[in-house]
């Protein structure tokens, strides 16, 4: 049994409370992410309290820490070893957590070389809403002892229970990355990134930017070992008119991809909305005439960003679009004027042969939190 | 372990019949004759799966051809509450496939097509009993590949890969089953077709995908699975070395990826699993080394140059006693054959093995082995150690006679005592095999009450009648209280320094 500790306790105390009273609690770490998700006005549980890195063996790749631990602290921690989150999970903000990162379940230009946050979480312990302490999957890359619960949890929204503390897989710094900037269409950047991931070069990420015209410029990261990365330049230039970015604006630029500080996500206006699509590799460019003037494409055009008005019909012509094509959209963040009451995502019911799995999932969660403390719906 | 009559009751002879006849009545409208079988001769290559140890007769065996019949199926079933084991090819290690007596297996064997490959966005669409290696040829042409590869990849299916989270010798660097599946389509218990995934990078709600892959069969039934293809590499070569000590090797393992290197493979197997090999393939292993390190690097050749040359220099640092580099592909292979053909050499040197799985983190390798060593003269049975080293998912072949039904028991106590070994080490009973009904007990070492409650909810959230594949992975609470007597010995819990979560 772990140890009582205070911590855990209060946390515990607040649960059961909610559960008498049938209350909702909204867990939030740092509070960088609060606009994110539906809105919910429940009172707070505040893990901010449950802090601090557990273990981390470099030569295990793998890195445990309480939920409210600052994401910075965990990067500075690998850092120093040469290591990386390699999802690249956005901070939003100074104060961002390892749980709030978790529960959000939000990747950055990484994620098309190397996958989702739920593919690095190896283990993880939570308090579910009857207040049971309890521990799932473990510190080491296989393990199929018991259902994968833990990998639930990312994208949860704290919807399904409090995360206590996560284990992560890690990943060794690229040896070297060279990031490479050309003008080129939409739809030649799209075929070129899809043709190119689907051969052996060390592709780790790329973003597109323009307008909703198809005239922009693509922005392309090689990570890998030096060789690889010399290797593949006169390959790729062969096909793009490419100049390289120096380290530091290359490095700027990534980072202010992956927060959302790049102007194209920024000066939202009051009655807009930024939506995310989230679409197959097949798809090419979409015409979306709601579009204001930038359109932002990421992880080869699997995710697309574009700022529109923040209307009901604005959103169900988008939703339709994107399903159409095999996807699904999110109002992301909404403008000051757009009413915060509005459904933010895509629902099972509306996507083909999900509307079964809705009834799985409220089971899946009345199994977790029978009370429903958690039930906040800000992930429906 | 539990005898096996602890698992089912004896079973009601007439009942058993009377059911039979019912369920083939209801069965026989919806299938072609040859697709459903309920004599005794026709269905005894169905009593058990790769663990040929545990063996039960099915009231019958169906076998659709398409995914209309699979739901039909299992709405009779769902109907008649009778208990359905999915199976893909029976090669499954952790007996997840044996049937239930008074149950159907539901053979996916049938649906073996490929649907279509779109070499654009590197997706394959397959029918679950498409077998793992298949997918990879039929991709070939087009310089892709399907990158997990279990030992049994020429046999088993995808169905069964998705069912089981599968691994494989390339997973450090490529992944598991789980990072390599875009999309389950599956049908629920009670006959509804439903989507787990997409696409697209991630999906509406929770990620309900996440917990299917390596559900072993008890949420939903495969029909249809997507899988990411990736690059081929352009090349690849493995280093072979020699350690005169398994902890130098242990240490070796850790140091390489200290150094920041994840090679494709890292492979190692002991002393006594190299002299078994030798004999059988001739491989050219340093049968004076107490263990052989195999480690890959793949790419292009400029990218393996550079990393063999790194993966080299580390190897030397950490008191490597030999090296050897592969000069070609008929090399490398060579190097690799001794790897592959490990089960196959310990099938020759015992009667029968029993082959464990359990995971355990890298840094404690040489302390599991030398435990295994003391465990060999506790129990009077010989054990080889082939294992992924570079992910701690260690292989212990435990050699007995099966014949001699005393030795049997003594290779499942001795298997017992190294899964709660893995656990205790910080580790788990099972890193790809899965549970099934072999591992059934040593969950109530691995998890507390708490979790296998949490277990039994997620399973009911799927399938509220507990009817697919029931009897498999979650032990309930009555079983884990008999199988906690049971191993109470002398008054005395075995490892008391245990925390029991």
């Amino acid at each position: 049994m772990n140890a009582a500790n205070p911590i855990i306790e209060a946390f515990r105390e607040q649960i059961l409370n909610a559960a008498k009273n049938q209350t909702q609690l909204s867990i939030e770490g740092g509070g960088t992410k609060s606009w994110y998700g539906n809105t919910n006005a429940h009172a707070k549980l505040d893990t901010r309290t449950y802090s601090g890195i557990l273990e981390y063996q470099p030569e295990e790749l793998v890195i445990t820490a309480c939920a409210g631990t600052p994401l910075k602290e965990i990067e500075a921690a690998l850092k120093e070893k040469n290591q990386i989150l390699a999802f690249e999970p956005p901070h939003f903000g100074e104060q961002a957590t390892f749980g709030g990162a978790i529960a959000a379940g939000l990747a950055g230009p990484g994620r098309i070389s190397v996958g989702n946050f739920r593919d690095f979480v190896l283990g993880t312990r939570i308090l579910d809403g009857k207040g049971q302490d309890l521990t799932f999957g473990g510190q080491v890359m296989k393990n199929v002892a018991g259902y994968d619960i833990s990998r639930l949890l990312p994208g949860s929204m704290g919807t399904l229970s409090l995360l206590l503390e996560a284990s992560v897989k890690v990943l060794p710094k690229p040896a070297a990355t060279t990031t490479l900037r050309c003008h080129i269409s939409q739809a030649k950047a799209l075929r070129t990134l899809n043709e190119w991931a689907g051969q052996p070069l060390p592709l780790s990420a790329s973003c597109w930017i323009g307008n909703p015209s198809g005239e922009g410029q693509l922005t392309i990261r090689l990570a890998g070992a030096v060789a690889a990365i010399k290797a593949a330049i006169p390959i790729m230039s062969s096909l793009i008119d490419a100049n390289e970015l120096d380290p530091q604006s290359a490095e700027t630029f990534w980072n202010e991809l992956r927060e959302h500080k790049l102007s194209a996500f920024e000066n939202l206006a009051a009655d807009q909305t930024l939506y995310r699509l989230a679409l197959p590799a097949a798809c090419g460019p979409l015409t979306i005439p709601e579009a204001s003037n930038e359109i932002v494409l990421e992880w080869h055009g699997q995710q697309r960003w574009i700022k529109a008005q923040g209307d009901d019909a604005t959103f169900h012509s988008i939703k339709q679009l994107a399903s159409s094509h095999g996807g699904h959209a999110t109002r992301f963040k909404q403008g000051t004027n757009v009413n915060p009451a509005f459904q933010r995502f895509t629902l099972l019911s509306e996507q083909a042969h999900s509307k079964a799995l809705e009834l799985v999932q409220e089971r899946l969660r009345s199994a977790f939190d029978p009370a429903g403390v958690f039930a906040t719906k800000r992930l429906p | 372990m539990i005898p096996m009559n602890m698992v089912t009751p004896p079973p009601d002879l007439a009942a058993i019949s009377a059911l039979q006849s019912k369920l083939v009545s209801a069965l026989r409208p919806i299938l072609p004759e040859h697709a459903l079988l309920w004599e005794p001769e026709d269905t005894i290559p169905y009593e058990c799966d790769g663990l040929a140890a545990y063996k039960r007769m099915p009231l019958a065996v169906a076998l659709p051809e398409t995914e209309e019949q699979v739901a039909k199926i299992l709405k009779i079933c769902f109907e008649m509450q009778v208990p359905v084991v999915p199976r893909g090819s029976g090669t499954g290690l952790s007996g997840g496939a044996m049937p239930i007596s008074q149950g159907l297996v539901l053979s996916l064997a049938k649906l073996k097509k490929i649907l279509s490959i779109d070499p654009f966005s590197r997706t394959a669409v397959v029918q679950p009993g498409v077998r793992n290696l298949a997918i990879s040829e039929a991709v070939a042409h087009l310089g892709l590949y399907y990158a997990p590869d279990p030992s049994s990849q020429i046999a088993c299916s995808i169905g069964g890969n998705v069912n089981e989270n599968s691994g494989g010798v390339h997973c450090l660097k490529y992944g598991l089953t789980l990072h390599n599946v875009l999309r389950v389509r599956g049908i629920l218990m009670n006959g509804e077709i439903v989507e787990f995934g997409s696409l697209a990078p991630d999906s509406p709600g929770l990620d309900l995908l996440a917990i299917v892959l390596g559900s072993e069969g008890m949420l939903a039934v495969v029909t249809e699975v997507t899988v990411k293809l990736v690059a081929k590499p352009k090349l690849a070569r493995v280093i072979m070395a020699s350690f005169d000590d398994i902890e130098k090797g242990g240490n070796a393992v850790a140091a390489i990826i200290a150094a920041g290197i994840i090679p494709a493979g890292l492979e190692m197997m002991d002393q006594a699993t190299t002299r078994a090999v030798e004999e059988f393939v001739n491989a050219g292993y340093d049968l004076e080394a107490a263990a052989i390190l195999l480690c890959e690097s793949d790419g292009t050749p400029e990218e393996v140059a550079e990393e063999i040359e790194r993966m080299t220099a580390v190897l030397e640092q950490s008191g490597a006693s030999g090296i050897r580099i592969s000069k070609d592909e008929t090399e490398r292979l060579k190097f690799w054959s001794g790897r592959k053909n490990a089960f196959p050499a310990a099938g020759r040197i015992a009667a029968d093995y029993y082959c464990m799985d359990g995971t355990i983190p890298r840094r404690h390798i040489a302390t599991l082995l030398k435990r295994i060593q003391g465990m060999e003269k506790k129990y009077g049975l010989g054990c080889l150690n082939v294992f992924h080293a570079g992910d701690g998912n260690m292989h212990p072949l435990i050699l007995f006679n099966g014949a001699d039904e005393e030795e049997w028991h003594r290779a499942e106590e001795f298997g017992t005592d190294i899964l709660e070994a893995c656990v205790e080490l910080g580790g788990t009973i099972t890193g790809e095999h899965g549970v099934g009904l072999e591992k059934i007990n040593s969950m109530c070492i691995q998890f507390g009450e708490g979790e296998r409650e949490s277990f039994w909810g997620v399973k009911s959230a799927f399938d509220p009648e507990k009817l697919l594949n029931p009897d498999k992975g979650i032990p309930t609470l009555s079983r884990c209280a008999e199988y906690g007597r049971m191993r109470i010995s002398g008054g005395k819990l075995p490892h008391p320094e245990l925390e029991r979560f």
